[in-house]
């Protein structure tokens, strides 16, 4: 069975603004794998926009816990990440 | 509350230099991305741009000249080991690849990829195994799984009408001309990884004078599948493998050394 975790989206400017992923949005085809391989479930797509491929990109929902695992990056087949590391003590 | 300039951030994973920036025709969530990825990331990393030339076969992967920014020859269907063999006997040295879906190499290709194998040609074999025809789509291959429904076995595959699936790789590993055969996937970024390794092991032996070296890569065929992305990786990591087992099935170079990978460096 299928569980489907919603993804709780907190403004990122309440906890620092260091972004973990340049997103090219514009490549993305809404595959949804970096979705479901996110361990901390910050990857969602963007519903409310169709890029010029015609699907929702992807989005990170919360910077602040992204961990910089680049687990999104080793399985995108479209290379649409590019991956950050956190500085030490960053992570909230 | 600390702000970082963009320029300030360390580098963990960027798009690989040599992978071009147009955007491939492949369906969402393809496979054939992934292994591309991985091509273009081992090329990047091993200083094999300037000196690879790679062949293309005929499948959805027909392309693959256009998105892996290095020298390409393109092959009629099924003959990409018969290029290479020219190719590698004219540039003897040139570091030089076949990329082969299933359909190519296990079924029109069958006599090409074995001949090549026998010979023990130098070069280095990246075989893309999805089970079926994407391009046509979605037809039955000899690589198909007993029950897999594909448009030509629309009632699933029956091994009284059309036979069995056809490990070539591993008939390929009993041939002294093929110094390294493997096979991984893609299902999950772990396997990505090993797969990874395998690839680069390949390379390695091609580079240290080795005979053929094979890696068939498990990959998916979501549109053809009839899968979303998510439910066709888990498909190659639940039902796949069991007809199609994971693992370096021989490596005649055990003593020669596998260079660092740079995730290890
Ligand atoms: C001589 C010849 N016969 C048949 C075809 C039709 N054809 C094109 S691609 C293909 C099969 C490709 O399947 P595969 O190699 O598994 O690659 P995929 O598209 O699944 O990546 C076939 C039969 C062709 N192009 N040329
Ligand atoms: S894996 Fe890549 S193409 Fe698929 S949804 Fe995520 S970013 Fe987009
Ligand atoms: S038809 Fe299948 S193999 Fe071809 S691009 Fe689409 S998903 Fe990939």
């Amino acid at each position: 069975m299928a569980i489907t975790v919603e993804p709780v989206i907190q403004p990122t400017s309440a906890r620092g603004s260091f972004e973990p992923l340049d997103i090219a949005a514009d490549r993305c085809k809404g595959c949804s794998l970096c979705v479901g391989i996110c361990p901390k479930c910050v990857l969602a797509l963007d519903e409310s926009t169709v890029n010029a491929l015609g699907y929702h990109a992807v989005q990170l929902t919360d910077a602040a816990v992204c961990t910089s695992c680049a687990l999104c990056a080793r399985i995108c087949p479209d290379a649409v990440f590019t991956v950050y590391a956190r500085p030490k003590g960053s992570l909230t | 509350m600390t702000t970082l300039a963009p320029d300030t951030r360390r580098l963990i994973y960027e798009r690989p230099e040599l992978l071009t920036d147009r955007s491939s025709h492949y369906c969402p969530g393809c496979g054939h991305g992934i292994i591309h990825r991985l091509v273009a990331e081992l090329l990047t990393e091993m200083h094999l741009g300037p000196t690879t030339i790679g062949v293309a076969s005929v499948g959805c992967s027909v392309f693959a000249y256009d998105y892996l920014d290095i020298d390409f020859v393109e092959s009629p269907h099924g003959r990409a080991p018969a290029v290479a063999t020219g190719v590698r006997r004219v540039r003897p040295d040139a570091f030089v690849f076949t990329y082969q879906g299933d359909g190519d190499l296990a079924a029109i290709g069958t006599a090409e990829i074995v001949h090549a194998a026998a010979r023990g040609e130098r070069i280095s074999v990246i075989f893309v195994n999805n089970g079926i025809y994407g391009m046509t789509g979605g037809q039955m291959a000899p690589t198909t799984l007993l029950g897999q429904r594909t448009t030509s076995s629309p009632a699933g595959r029956e091994a009284n009408l059309a036979g069995y699936p056809i490990p070539i790789t591993e008939m390929l590993a009993l041939l002294p001309g093929v110094s390294y055969a493997a096979r991984g996937s893609i299902a999950d970024p772990s396997a990505i990884g090993r797969t990874k390794k395998m690839l680069r092991r390949a390379f390695d032996i091609q580079l240290a004078g080795g005979g053929m070296s094979i890696v068939e890569i498990l990959s998916t065929c979501p549109v053809g599948w009839g899968m979303t992305a998510p439910e066709a990786m888990e498909h190659v990591s639940k039902e796949v493998v069991l007809t199609y087992p994971l693992g370096v099935m021989v490596d005649r170079m055990k003593d020669s050394p596998t260079s660092k990978d740079k995730d290890e460096a």
